[in-house]
């Protein structure tokens, strides 16, 4: 039986004393490295009873690509940007869900008890590629010998997925571009985001195809940016902070890296398998949730989460963002920051950057995005076209 | 052609040396119809630079008879005619050359 299977109150798995950011965009002349150091400093600047290089003992960092800076080893290079070596440094790649896996390292650092504090994190600089460059990188998170080698790009991927929820479900493109709209609003209102301007339906509904149906304001902005989280033990929490922000469930599954081998088009398996070890593990329901931050490469993907983490049925996840009920007013407010669509997906950074908006929300610091009395969120951070999938729950201390 | 797993009878394309059902590795080769039913479609407008000269194409997931899903290029058909459900049949690009770890080029058409 599991540690959290024995029916006791929830302890938390590790908790979260402090967060950064960096400014998510085209950051011109920027590396990949300053990024990731402009988001430290924020974590560090925020937690005066934190001593980094003392107190650090090893960092964890998503990085999807090598191609766009031809960097690799990326661990090292941040945890000396970041002022911690000789600290241990570890990259994780899992595509779009590099630091949400990073994070998950993370958690099974300080839970196994080797580290007492550590860094995780992520970071992609994509904006001095050409849009083909990126189109080609990003298809390396999808299966070169048959997607890859038949010229089928992300978009196409989730192209596939929206046409087969189409077909089966009904949903409809402005259903789809409610989502661009719904986070085109939130991202308004983060002065962090890539984009900031709002989208009118009709400007979306006729953007130009990417890959049909999916438009350009369905698809989420190639953007530089990095961010990080410093976790402890939760016994520890208090010395570092007075509002640290618990994480009280993981999950993470995979799938099969090709879409065609998939048993479903309209579903990601991984993600509702990691939303349900999570939700296990947190003793937590959808219902109880006061905010999400979910993987929105792509428009569809939003409408595909709503319904793998169990907020709708499946194929209602169209009606759900209709009806309103997952815009900053309704009753599940999704993707605060703007979301991948709006405040920008620098792929390595996403699942941390997720985490950091919860965080925000959760310590009350989301100022005009802000949720009320928010006390539980969740993230869930998807990589590839679903062959892996992290989820997280967040309890307020 | 396919990899038949001989203990529980799964259809594996691409061939592995590992049964995703039984976890047998005991295969044979079977040759399949190269007929099958399209399960999804897109049109692909932005390409990677190997393919601009394509832009734009249509790509499809498509059903084999046998069981197996393959996804790739359809040729011979217009994207407003292409419907989920319709046949369609495999065809292999033999003007342009393979070599591992590529595969041959093939695509679907209408039958």
């Amino acid at each position: 039986m599991l540690w959290w299977e024995d029916g006791l109150v929830r302890k938390p798995l590790v908790s979260i004393v402090s967060a950064g950011l960096s400014k998510f965009g085209r950051r011109d002349g920027v590396y990949g490295r300053e990024l990731f150091t402009e988001a430290a400093r924020e974590a560090f600047e925020k937690c005066p009873n934190l001593d980094p290089v003392k107190d650090i003992e090893a960092l964890f960092v998503g990085h999807m690509g090598e191609s766009y800076e031809h960097q690799g080893h990326t661990g090292p290079t941040l945890s000396d940007w970041a002022g911690l070596l000789p600290k241990p440094a570890m990259r994780l790649e899992s595509a779009c869900a590099s630091s949400g896996a990073a994070l998950r390292c993370g958690i099974f650092a300080i839970l196994s008890g080797m580290h007492k504090v550590v860094m995780v994190g992520g970071v992609e600089k994509m904006t001095h590629r050409t849009t083909p460059e990126v189109t080609e990188f990003l298809a390396m998170a999808s299966d070169f010998p048959f997607e890859q080698w038949h010229g089928i790009t992300f978009p196409g991927l989730y192209a596939l997925m929206a046409t087969a929820h189409m077909h089966r479900y009904g949903t409809t493109e402005e259903q789809m571009a409610m989502v661009a709209v719904k986070n085109h609003h939130n991202g308004a209102l983060n002065p962090k985001a890539h984009m900031q301007k709002e989208v009118r339906l009709e400007e979306a509904l006729s953007s130009r195809v990417i890959a049909w149906p999916l438009k350009l304001y369905d698809c989420s902005l190639i953007t530089d940016g990095a961010s990080c989280l410093i976790l402890t033990r939760p016994e520890l929490a208090k010395k570092f902070t007075d509002t640290p922000v618990h994480i009280i469930g993981s999950g993470q599954a995979s799938d099969a890296i090709g879409l065609y081998e998939r048993n479903e088009l309209t579903t990601l398996r991984a993600g509702k398998l990691a939303g349900k070890e999570a939700y296990k593990m947190a003793g937590v329901r959808p219902q109880d949730l006061d905010v999400a931050e979910a993987h929105d490469c792509f428009t569809i993907a939003e409408i595909i989460a709503y319904e793998d983490l169990g907020f709708c049925r499946p194929g209602k996840g169209g009606s759900l963002v209709e009806k309103g009920i997952t815009t900053l007013e309704g009753k599940i407010p999704v993707n605060t920051s703007g979301g991948l669509k709006s405040k920008g997906h620098p792929v390595g950074a996403t699942g941390t950057a997720q985490a950091y908006e919860i965080y925000l929300q959760l310590t009350g610091q989301a100022g005009r995005r802000q949720v009320s009395e928010a006390e539980v969120g969740l993230t869930h951070n998807v990589g590839g076209s679903g062959a892996t999938a992290t989820v997280h729950i967040y309890r307020r201390g | 052609m396919a990899a038949k797993c001989s203990k529980c009878g799964a259809m594996l394309l691409p061939p592995r040396l590992l049964c995703t059902k039984c976890f047998s590795t005991d295969f044979e080769w079977v040759k399949l119809s190269g007929r099958g039913k399209l399960l999804s479609y897109t049109v692909i407008h932005v390409s990677p630079p190997q393919f601009e000269s394509m832009a734009p194409y249509t790509v499809g997931i498509v059903e084999l008879e046998d069981g197996p899903h393959l996804p790739s290029i359809i040729r011979g058909v217009e994207p407003e005619k292409i419907r989920v459900g319709m046949t369609l049949m495999v065809d292999f690009d033999t003007s342009m050359p393979s070599q591992w770890p590529v595969w041959p080029r093939y695509f679907f058409r209408p039958p």
